[in-house]
Parts: C-alpha cells; structure tokens; sequence
C-alpha cells in the first residue's frame, strides 16, 4: 500500500506516460521490451522500466548511449531496479 | 561597408547549423552478423545481438549462408531440396530454428533439451522468440542465394520476412559499409 502511494507521488512528480515491467527477464528482454515500448510514446514522454536483471544497470547506460534516449533516474525501488527513460 | 561585413558573418552561420543539427540526431551504426553457423548455440548468439542491435536503433543485417541458413527454414518443413541428395542432407539435419542441435553435448537432443528447461527457468528467450522480436524491430535477414541453390531452398521454404537473396558480392559490401562485422 505504501509502495504504491509512494509510486503514485514519483508518477505525479515525474508524469511517467507508460511503465515496462520486466521483472525477472533475461538479457536482452529488458533492453528490448524497453525499445518496443519507446515507439508507443511520443518524444519527450518519461517510460518507468522496472527490472531484476543485475545486468541491466550497465546496459541501460549502454543503451542510453547508443541510442540518445535520456536515462533520467536510474536506481533501486523494493529490491528491484528501476530505470526512468525520456524519449528523445 | 557594414553590409557587405554582415553578409559573410550571416551565411555560414545557418550553414554549419543543420549540419551540427543532424550530426546531433547521430547516424545509426551499421553492423552485420554473417550467421554462417546452424548450432544452436551460435544460433542464440546471433539471434541475442541482433534483437539487442535493433533495440539500441542500430542498423542490423544478419547475412545467413550454409549451415545458417538451415535456421531460417520454416519450422514446419521437414524435408527440402529438389534432389534425392538435398532432401537426404534436411533429413540428417532438421531444418527449422526451433530444431537446431548443441555443437557439444547435445546428446540425441538431451543437451538442447535441458538447455531450453534451463532457459526457461531462468527467464531467456528462445531464439525463436528472439528472432521474431529482431524481425519486428527491423533487423534484415538476407539469404546467401548460393546456398539457396545448393541445398534446393525457395524463398517459400524459408520463413516469412526475409530479404532478397545476394551473392558474396553484396555481402562483402555490406560487411565493408558497418561499423561492425561477426561471423557467428
């Protein structure tokens, strides 16, 4: 209850236009489904990715990088990791 | 005298704007896969990278030729070929990407079996699912048009969504036009 309240004042805060849950997905899954999910939203639009792959710190660096989408938060919420991404 | 000094300042300065302005945009790199192996190992090599390659927008070609190729025929078929001899080579080999064999320990099919238990286990894709994700994501597989021949393949046998069928020619182009070239 209180993670999700505390997950409706972060949405409010940073307007998140579409989440990505790929929790428990291997490499490549979160980086793909994350790039799938970019084309739904319009530029400028923040996309919450959550995922538990240990993995997937770096590569949203990389991908982030690569690919001129802003990694805006990157860090951990209930054990999981989290990534906020503004399309470009 | 200071029309003729504002004219100078005030061309080149829109000039090298667009040009900073696509530079900015960044020119997708280019790398190409030569899937020239039909193991399933190498298979999910190829099918990770290239689903990956997509994703970060970079512009992927998976040149598929020889055992390669054999990935790329639609699961379903069980026999190819036009001749007693390429029908008997889809026989000892299955062709299809969920049919591929572990270059080690594959075991009459214990070893990829336990493979895709482990795979699902822990959450990793099969390189079918991967390679119908590249596929929508807008990774070009081309076929080897040699290989076609010689082993009897149409572009009926092979899966929907592939290329054109090139020679070596064109695959050397391609390989000299990336950023980044693997032969898997």
């Amino acid at each position: 209850m209180r993670t999700s309240n505390r997950e409706r004042e972060s949405n409010v805060a940073l307007d998140i236009k579409l989440k990505v849950d790929a929790s428990g997905l291997s490499c490549p899954l979160p980086i793909v489904r994350t790039a799938q999910a970019m084309k739904n939203v319009a530029s400028g639009d923040l996309v919450e990715v959550i995922a538990t792959d240990p993995g997937s710190v770096k590569d949203f660096e990389a991908w982030s990088k690569s690919t001129g989408n802003a990694l805006v938060e990157s860090g951990s919420v209930d054990g999981k990791f989290r990534f906020v991404l503004r399309h470009k | 005298m200071t029309v003729v000094a504002t004219a100078p300042t005030h061309t080149p300065a829109p000039a090298p704007a667009p040009a900073e302005m696509t530079d900015g945009a960044v020119k997708p790199k280019k790398v190409v896969i030569v899937a020239y192996s039909g193991e399933l190992e190498k298979t999910w090599a190829t099918m990770i990278l290239a689903s990956t390659a997509a994703a970060m927008e970079m512009e992927m070609t998976v040149f598929v030729t020889f055992w390669g190729l054999q990935t790329f025929v639609k699961d379903k078929k069980r026999i190819t070929g036009k001749n007693w001899m390429q029908k008997m080579m889809s026989f000892m080999q299955r062709p299809g990407v969920s049919h591929r064999k572990l270059s080690k320990m594959n075991f009459m099919g214990m070893g990829p079996w336990m493979m895709f238990q482990l795979a699902k286990k822990y959450n990793v894709s099969k390189p079918k699912d991967l390679l119908e994700m590249s596929q929508a994501l807008g990774v070009t597989f081309v076929p080897c048009q040699m290989t076609m021949d010689m082993f009897g393949l149409t572009q009926d046998d092979l899966i929907e969504g592939m290329g054109e069928p090139v020679g070596a020619a064109t695959a050397l182009q391609l390989m000299t036009d990336a950023d980044s070239t693997l032969f898997i």
